[in-house]
Parts: structure tokens; sequence; C-alpha cells
């Protein structure tokens, strides 16, 4: 059933990781995205690996739900891996027509691929530990600088967190309307593509319908409370920055440092 | 003859997941053709699980659902088949209406049996006629209606299929107690006409004992009583142990009754009730003056 479909991969916790602010959460994964490409080399990129991994210890999330993370990203690694390969100079390892594997290509697959995991399990952290709202709440203090602009930064969050709402109330409603035409004889497995195309009208259209009438529902229920957008409102969770943000930061900022200073000094042990 | 029958039928959510529940548990049914079964539970009782077997939307996990006899998984591709046989309306079925016109939208079924355009027609005006839609509204977007019109439709579109066992999934929710009346008196007079087997699914005892010769009590996924109204509801403490009651009518005659007045405590509907009742207060008034 499609109801079954995990959306939005909040794991919630209790560990030190869930209960940062997640203003913080999300700057310092951003910071981390950034060093692990500037990561250069493979010392670099360890001490990266090793902050990844120990985010991930801390986070009290089991690890094989880290791996499902990464396995819808797997063709891509392999892919960029592979093309890899063939880049890259220093010994020839094995040579195919105009086609040659050196040991420079089999490093920078390693590299990328290291890189790439690293990468994803790194925002699996923030997913994982911060719920949606909490993502949305962070994101429109930190975008609040952009209101200089006129962009409504306010309602840009409101639409996030309705959307990502109504993800399975939809999907709970698109499984009712299939299992109604179902049983008026609409046949969705069978056929060609166009008449495929066309045995999804008759689930279309009802859900298109029932969006517009929920979508009034609610304005109706928001504007009887009186909501009218961003100007005024108040925090009833008012985000505050404790200690261990600010240790977590630091820490952070120093792996980064770290990063640079590994890029800098240390050789290569390959190659 | 028994149109339904089901043999240990159990259905698994999730089976093979550490969230698996198990929705209804080994179920032994028949239901016999031209019956009028109402089917009760409160929420979560596997009232929804069960009747989606019924027509194959829902593939047992274990167990077999015989139609006419014949298992309905036999042959898979044919499922498409059963479903014209059982027809099936789900609950507020308002919302699956997507057609320009609403004789289209009832012509669906029909359409998606393959019957000739006649054949498809007549059964569209038939079951028009059924569910007491305004031949006027034929042509207009089924959008256009309003929300009763809009049930009557949807349920007209099940009905144009013709099938021989109509499952219904609380066709009154929603409704005003006129629509309400309204609706349950025309599912009864089809029934009556077309002599085909009915399943009415609800939470109101009051409607069920209205129009259902049998009724069949679901709690937590297995059957709990499946017998005749009246015989249901003499069983009144043990449906009150599951949490559903008897129609307010019978209660107050068991009450009666148990006062020691003169009158049947079987009584289910107003108007048993009136019969049992006026004589009695006939009586007392002659008594009196």
């Amino acid at each position: 059933m499609i109801k079954d479909i995990t959306l939005g991969q909040y794991f919630p916790g209790k560990s030190i990781v869930h209960k940062l602010d997640p203003r913080v959460k999300v700057l310092l994964t951003l910071f981390n995205i950034v060093f692990i490409f500037i990561a250069g080399n493979f010392s670099s990129l360890g001490l990266m690996s090793v902050y990844t991994v120990a985010a991930m210890l801390f986070s009290g999330v089991p690890f094989n739900r880290y791996l499902r993370s990464t396995r819808g990203v797997i063709f891509v690694i392999l892919f960029t891996a592979v093309l890899n390969l063939f880049y890259g100079g220093g010994a020839v390892l094995v040579q195919w027509g105009f086609l040659q594997i050196t040991a420079g290509g089999v490093r920078n697959a390693i590299f990328i691929a290291v890189r790439i995991i690293v990468l994803i399990l790194m925002s699996a952290v923030l997913t994982y530990t911060t719920s949606p709202t909490q993502l949305t709440d962070a994101l429109e203090r930190l975008m609040k600088p952009l209101k200089i602009f006129h962009i409504k930064v306010h309602e840009i969050a409101m639409m996030m967190t309705i959307a990502l709402r109504f993800v399975p109330t939809l999907l709970e409603e698109t499984d009712k309307i299939i299992s109604a035409q179902k049983a008026r004889g609409a046949d969705l497995e069978s056929g060609g593509l166009i008449s495929r195309v066309k045995a999804l009208i008759p689930i279309l259209i009802p859900l298109f319908v029932s969006s517009f009438r929920r979508a009034y529902d609610l304005a109706m229920a928001m504007e009887c409370r009186c909501y009218n957008g961003g100007k005024g409102r108040t925090k009833m969770k008012i985000l505050h920055i404790a200690v261990k943000d600010i240790i977590i930061s630091v820490i952070t900022v120093l792996i980064g440092v770290g990063v640079i200073l590994l890029n800098i000094f240390v050789t290569e042990m390959f190659l | 003859m028994n149109v339904l029958e089901t043999k240990n039928l159990t259905y698994t959510y999730g089976a093979g997941t550490p969230f698996c529940k198990t929705a209804v548990k080994n179920i032994n049914i028949t239901i016999e053709q031209g019956a009028f079964i109402g089917l009760i539970g409160h929420t979560g009782s596997g009232k929804s699980t069960l009747i989606q077997q019924f027509n194959g939307l829902l593939k047992p996990t274990s167990g077999t659902v015989l139609l006419n006899g014949k298992d309905i998984w036999e042959q898979k591709k044919e499922i498409r088949k059963v479903r014209f046989q059982v027809g099936m309306v789900f609950q507020y079925p308002e919302y699956q209406l997507f057609e320009d016109t609403v004789r289209k939208d009832i012509g669906f079924g029909p359409k998606n049996m393959k019957l000739s355009k006649e054949e498809a027609d007549k059964r569209v005006i038939a079951a028009v006629n059924f569910v007491g839609l305004d031949h006027a509204l034929l042509e207009k977007s089924p959008f256009e209606l309003s929300g009763g019109e809009k049930r009557r439709a949807a349920i007209a579109g099940v009905i144009a299929m013709d099938p021989d066992v109509l499952i219904l999934d609380e066709p009154t929710a929603g409704l005003d107690p006129q629509g309400r009346d309204k609706l349950l008196n025309q599912i009864k007079s089809y029934h009556s006409k077309r002599k085909n087997t009915v399943i009415l699914v609800s939470h109101s005892m009051e409607d069920i004992a209205r129009v259902a010769d049998r009724i069949l009590v679901m709690n937590n996924g297995k059957v709990f009583l499946f017998d005749e109204t009246a015989k249901v509801f003499a069983h009144a403490k043990e449906l009150e142990q599951i949490g559903l009651c008897v129609p307010q009518i019978t209660k107050i005659m068991t009450k009666l009754h148990e006062k020691g007045y003169p009158v049947s405590p079987g009584v289910f509907t107003l108007e048993q009730a009136v019969q049992e009742l006026f004589p009695l207060l006939m009586e007392r008034g002659a008594a009196n003056d």
C-alpha cells in the first residue's frame, strides 16, 4: 500500500543531538557539508568521516537506519565511482582498448565514493534527529534576514509546514480513491503506456478536487483563528541557544580548522 | 444457495514487519443469496478489511473467499470480474466522482465491463431510478450536485454494474436524518426488487435494525455474533460489553417488559413499538374512563 512509504525520516529520541537547537544543527550541517568538499586528501576526509560517525553514534539512531538512507543513492555512488576509475594519472593497472584504469583513478573512485557517503550520512543525522516542524522553524529563523529583500519568509515556512503535514493525508486519500475506482473495475495494471496514463484520470481528478476542498477548509479554519500571516506573530516555542550548542559549534569549527591544516601539511600516503 | 462463503479467512497488515497487525482472524461465514446482511462493529473491529476481501481489493493472508462456490483468487487475472459481481460502495463515495457528466460517471463501471453502449445506457437509467436521482441531473457535472445527490450518483455508479452482491460501507454517514431514512428505504426497495444480496456496514444499530434480516457483529477481528436480527438484539448485555448497544427503542421495550408490562422485548423499530404500545394505551384509556 502507498500508505507504508515513510516520508520525513524523523526518528524520535532524546539524545544530545536531538536536543541541540535546530538552527545550530542546520548551520553546522551546512558548515560540515562545505568542509566535506574542502577536504582534499584522505586524511582530512578521514577526519570528517570520524566526526560524522561520532555524530551518528551520539544521535542514538540505529545504525541500519543510516545504512538505509544510503541505499537510495547507491546507484549514484557506483556510477560516479566507476566513471572516476578512468580519470587520473599514475601507474596503469588495466588497459582495455582506449580505456585504462590507473592507480590514480582507483584512488579518485574511492575518494569520491567516501565523500558522497559521508555527505549523505551527515545530512541524515540532521533529518533523523530534527522533526519537520523544528526544521521549518529553524529555516524560518535563519532566513529572517532575507526580509529586507521583501521575501515573505514566514509564508514560505508556513507553506513548507502545511505541505509536509498533508503528505500522509493525501497518500491515504489516494489509496482510498484507487480502491474505490478499482471497485468500479478501473484497470490500472495492464495496457500500454497511453492507456495506463488514461487510467490515472479517474484517480487524479478526485484527488485534485479533494485537495482544493481541503485547502479551502484549512484556509477557513486558519482565518477563524485570526491567522493573518507572520506580522506580529509570536512563537510558542522560542528557540534558545544553550551551552551545549556553543560547545558543539566550537568543536565543529576546530575540526574545520583541522581539515584545512591536514589539507595543507599532509602529503598523501597513497600514490 | 450461498453466494459468499469464507473459510478460515485471515488478514494481516504489514506481515513480516515489526508493525504487523492481524485485522481479521479466522472468519468462517456463509452468506445466502438474497440476504440483507447488516455488518456492525466499532472502529478497528475489522469490518472494512473483511469487506475489501469479498471483492478482491485485499488478498487474504490465509484462507479463501468463495463466490458462488469458486475461490475468487483461483485465477488472478479474473479478479476484475469478481469486482463486477461484488459491487462495493466505499465510505463517502462522492469523493470518487470524476467525469464531466453524471451520466458518464455512473457509466464508468459498465464501460469497464465492456458492455455495449445501449446496454450500458440502460443500466445507467435503471441505476438512477433505483437511487431516486432526477433524470435532469444526468447531463450536469457531478461537481455541481448537492452533497446528497452526489452520494446517490456515486451509489448509482456501483449499482449500474448490476452486481450479485452489493456492499455499502456506511452509506448514510454525514446525511441528515431525512436523507438517511430516504436512502435506507431506497436501498431496501432496491434489494426487494432486484433480489440480490446486500451487505450494509454501519455504526448505527437503528439503521441496521430497520433494513437487515441478519446481523453480523464483529469484535477484534473475529465474528462475535451472526444471526437473525431479533436474535442478535436479544444479546443486549454482551453487545454492551463490546462497546455496542441495541437500538434505543429496544432498550425502552426491554425495560417495560422487565417492569411487567405485556410487551415483547424483541422490538427494534419504532413502527413495531407503536404497534405494541398503541393497543396497550387504548386499554388503559378505556379503563380510566
